[in-house]
């Protein structure tokens, strides 16, 4: 049972600053996410906190006691890597029985546990075989119980799915959290798949360019993005350039063809000019009266199709049509589109930042 | 706030503990060589260079030399290409038989094959007899240049081909299908897709041959006569068939140093230019080719094959001839194993005993080395490499020289010792060694690394439990070719042998200069056999066969 905590951390390869400043709190037994586009410097941090990484300055701490200058083997981590990393020589029993033998677990400890670690993830069957005979998914098994079987303190994913297809990705991702799940380990998994990240998660921390833009349960990130990169990294969003005026003493957006919404109580007091409306394609629907707009095209999906249309200011929203419905939209075809005002979230329009009154997650 | 573990470890003062034996053992040595160049006695002097560039006798050999080299690669080229052409794309009978036994003849020792052309082509040949004796016409000579060049080039295919073979590999086969697709097939397809690509590989297997076609000393020596060229030379100055001059061999080894150092760097400049990466999702598959074609084909690869045996062959059964005063009477027998059973014994102990301490050595610092330079990037890691590197352009004869040069004095006697002998030959393979296990490491992936350190192992352990086991399999098909190269080593120890450290291929090279050509035929008899028995060992190695070079 373990708490991490990271205090300004500083990461620097030669003259580029990687992460700058970072703060971060990891609960106890949380499965704690590090979301971010490729290069963000999530994989970086994971290494830091498993020691791989030197760190210019700052604390790692587990469980308030500082790991710094702990090697990565005496931090009690257990890692599971993107390509897997299983010893090639080695069968999958003896893979996991790797880290048993360094802490020198006795023999017949060591089978038990090394059987119930397999077991855990379904590979009893197949541990005598070499890691060249088992497919991307099975190695990975073996991975994720090879880093268990230690009993370790802190469990650290680094892309561990990202080498699967699609389909054995969303298996594997909930053999993860099932194991996880049963063992209480704190655990830091990163990925750049928001999808995977909220399907996983307890909290998740969004990072771009090295900074942490948000942190928070996955719904609390979709429902409240803190900037306008969250709101466009996870999921999709429509992003709509509109003015807030004051009106009567009231904060009021104009949307468009009479469309307008006094959002004094939504946003912060004081906002007056420029906004950016993120408005998600699930807040936008065909209506008999809304904003005009011109169909542009329908993307059939199977259960869902998208559909993507201009409106008369020239902004492109997309919305979702699901697919039983007797005619499907065509290009040029007029439709007015209702807003489900209280999905809308607004944003500075120079700093990105959300303008709206702090919620409960 | 540096980790500590991170950087300063076990392992820098493993590579700090290499680089002092490197500069010890070979720069040293080499330096020792450059200083004997340019001094004379007590005073400086450049006579060493004047006297080389003042007579034809001697800046003729570098050219003889070059001209060797340049006639045996173009040659190798040229045969090398159609052979392995042929071998990936249409089906050969015996594909597997012929690929071996082309390996094997690449393998064997290139004086044996010098040797064996004197016993077929020699002045008192098979062949010369028989020709004259059904003709009665004097048959050319195999002597000094054309002698030469051939035992060179059909040593020396075989590499080139290996090259190719492997290089070949990596072309997938939809890039010959574009080229079908476009109109572009058969040997308009073969020069303008396929040579291209496999363009970076043959220029370093052609500097291969070069580099071991001009530093050969012992088929110019046999074979040669008075045909001379530069490690000839450097030979007789130093060993001194008129009188000993130090200081001109020392000056010609630099010469040859720099000849061969500037071909080297050429090479890596184009090759650096001219970088392609690939890799085959599917390799080519070989097609059976009908009608004359194929009978065309056949002829080519077995005719060669058929050239590249023959010295083999010929050497095997030479060795059961009759004898008189070393010359071969009728008759066959036993005896020339039998009259020379105590030497062959005593050549076979310190084989094996100077060529496997030599390997267990070679193989510690290859890993090492290549660990280092793999995993640990650095200033001394990148020196160390490049140093590895020096006795790769260096020829055999040189390092030799260097050795005895700086080992027959004080502070450090060596010479005529185990010691030196075991040195010498370590470090003449260690490029080679390194190099492959280099490859093999980069194959490693470094999180295999970091998951056993996250497992709790410490840095020796993770090592000798994953990291060498991992590597195994090819480390092992590595160490048996470092072994066949160790075993048919000859210009290297040459200089550093007394009767207690000859090994085989020095006692052939010494019955032959005796002109104990019996003897000599059963020693090499002996070698082949061992050297075809440790191949057929690596032929069974789990894996790989790919890992040939």
């Amino acid at each position: 049972m373990t708490t991490i905590t990271l205090r300004a951390l500083r990461k620097e390869y030669g003259d580029q600053v990687a992460i700058p400043n970072l703060d971060l709190g990891i609960r106890d037994g949380e499965f704690f996410t590090l979301l971010g586009p490729s290069g963000c410097g999530k994989t970086t941090l994971l290494r830091m906190i498993a020691g791989f990484n030197t760190i210019e300055s700052g604390t790692i701490a587990f469980d308030d006691e500082v790991v710094n200058d702990r090697s990565p083997a005496d931090r009690n981590i257990g890692m599971v890597f993107q390509n897997y990393a299983l010893f090639p020589q080695m069968t999958a029993a003896k893979n996991v029985a790797f880290g048993l033998q360094t802490r020198k677990v006795d023999k017949s400890e060591n089978v038990r546990r090394v059987d119930e670690a397999l077991g855990s993830v379904h590979m009893s069957h197949l541990k005598d075989r070499l890691p060249g005979a088992l497919s991307g998914g099975q190695q990975q098994r073996v991975a994720l119980a090879r880093a268990l079987v230690i009993r370790p303190a802190v469990l650290l994913m680094d892309e561990p799915l990202s080498n699967l297809d699609a389909k054995l990705r969303v298996e594997m991702r909930d053999a993860i959290r099932e194991a996880q799940r049963a063992a209480e380990i704190t655990t830091v998994y990163v990925t750049h798949d928001q999808e995977e990240a909220m399907a996983v998660s307890d909290r998740i921390a969004v990072i771009n360019l090295g900074v942490v833009q948000q942190v928070g349960s996955p719904s609390r990130i979709y429902r409240n993005p803190a900037n306008i990169f969250v709101a466009q990294f996870i999921g999709k969003t429509n992003l709509l350039n509109r003015e807030v005026h004051r009106r009567d003493g009231n904060n009021v957006i104009d949307f468009g063809d009479g469309v307008s919404r006094d959002v004094t109580a939504t946003i912060q007091e004081g906002v007056a000019g420029q906004v950016q409306v993120s408005v998600r394609p699930e807040a936008v629907r065909a209506a008999s009266e809304g904003l005009g707009a011109e169909v542009i095209d329908e993307t059939f999906l199977g259960s869902h199709s998208q559909v993507r249309a201009q409106l008369s200011t020239g902004e492109i929203v997309e919305f979702l049509e699901f697919s039983h419905r007797p005619s499907r939209w065509a290009r040029g075809d007029k439709v007015s589109l209702a807003l489900d005002f209280e999905m809308l979230n607004f944003f500075d329009a120079e700093t990105g930042v959300s303008l709206m009154r702090k919620t409960q997650a | 706030m540096k980790l500590p573990g991170e950087r300063l470890d076990g392992w820098t003062s493993i590579a700090i503990a290499l680089t002092a034996g490197y500069l010890l053992m070979v720069i040293w040595p080499l330096c020792m060589v450059l200083i004997d160049s340019i001094h004379s006695g007590e005073e400086f002097t450049l006579a060493g260079f004047a006297k080389f560039f003042s007579s034809r006798l001697y800046y003729g050999t570098l050219v003889n030399s070059m001209l060797v080299t340049v006639c045996v690669t173009a040659l190798a080229l040229i045969i090398a290409f159609p052979l392995a052409y042929f071998m990936t794309m249409f089906r050969i009978r015996g594909n597997r038989t012929v690929q071996m036994l082309i390996l094997a003849s690449m393998m064997s020792p290139p004086f044996i094959g010098a040797y064996s052309w004197i016993l077929l082509l020699g002045n008192n040949g098979m062949i010369t007899r028989w020709i004259e004796e059904t003709f009665g016409v004097t048959a050319p000579s195999i002597y000094g240049f054309p002698g030469i060049v051939l035992v060179l080039t059909l040593q020396l295919v075989p590499l080139i081909f290996t090259y190719l073979m492997g290089a070949w590999r990596t072309i997938d086969v939809s890039l010959l299908e574009a080229a079908e697709s476009m109109g572009v097939t058969g040997w308009r397809r073969a020069l303008q897709v396929i040579s291209p690509l496999l363009f970076p590989t043959v220029l370093a297997g052609s500097l291969l041959v070069f580099v071991r076609a001009f530093a050969d000393f012992g088929t110019p020596m046999l074979i040669g006569q008075g045909f001379r060229t530069v490690p000839v030379l450097i030979y007789s100055s130093f060993v001194g068939e008129v009188s000993i001059d130090r200081s001109f061999a020392a000056a010609v080894s630099v010469i040859v140093i720099v000849v061969t150092l500037a071909v080297f760097l050429i090479q890596k400049y184009i090759v650096n230019r001219r970088q392609i990466s690939m890799t085959a999702l599917r390799t080519i598959t070989a097609r059976r080719l009908n009608g004359w074609r194929g009978v065309a084909v056949h002829i080519y690869v077995y005719s060669f094959l058929t050239l590249a045996l023959a010295p083999l062959i010929v050497v095997v059964f030479s060795s059961f001839r009759n004898t008189l005063y070393g010359q071969f009477v009728s008759g066959f027998s036993l005896d020339n194993y039998v009259d020379s059973r105590r030497d062959i014994i005593r050549y076979a102990i310190n084989t094996f005993s100077i060529g496997l301490t030599a390997l267990a050595i070679l193989v510690v610092i290859a890993v090492l080395v290549a660990y280092l330079t793999v995993r640990r990037r650095g200033i001394l890691s990148n020196t160390l490499d490049t140093m590895t590197m020096v006795p790769y352009v260096v020829p055999g004869l040189v390092i030799g020289i260097a050795l005895v040069t700086t080992f027959s004095q004080e502070p450090l006697v060596l010479t005529g010792t185990f010691t030196i002998m075991v040195l010498a030959l370590t470090l003449r393979r260690l490029p080679y060694a390194v190099r492959s296990t280099t490859a093999l490491m980069y194959q490693i992936s470094p999180s295999i690394e970091e998951a056993a350190i996250s497992l709790g192992a410490t840095k020796t352990r993770t090592l000798v439990r994953i990291i060498v086991p991992a590597l195994a399999p090819g480390i092992l098909a590595g160490a048996v070719l470092s072994w066949v190269t160790i075993i048919t080593e000859l210009s290297t120890t040459l200089f550093l042998y007394n009767t207690s450290t000859q090994t085989l291929s020095l006692g052939i090279y010494a019955e032959v200069i005796r002109g104990q050509l019996g003897t000599a035929a059963a020693l090499s008899t002996l070698l082949l056999v061992l050297t075809m028995f440790s191949l057929f060992l690596l032929m069974r190695l789990p894996g790989n066969r790919e890992n040939m070079v």
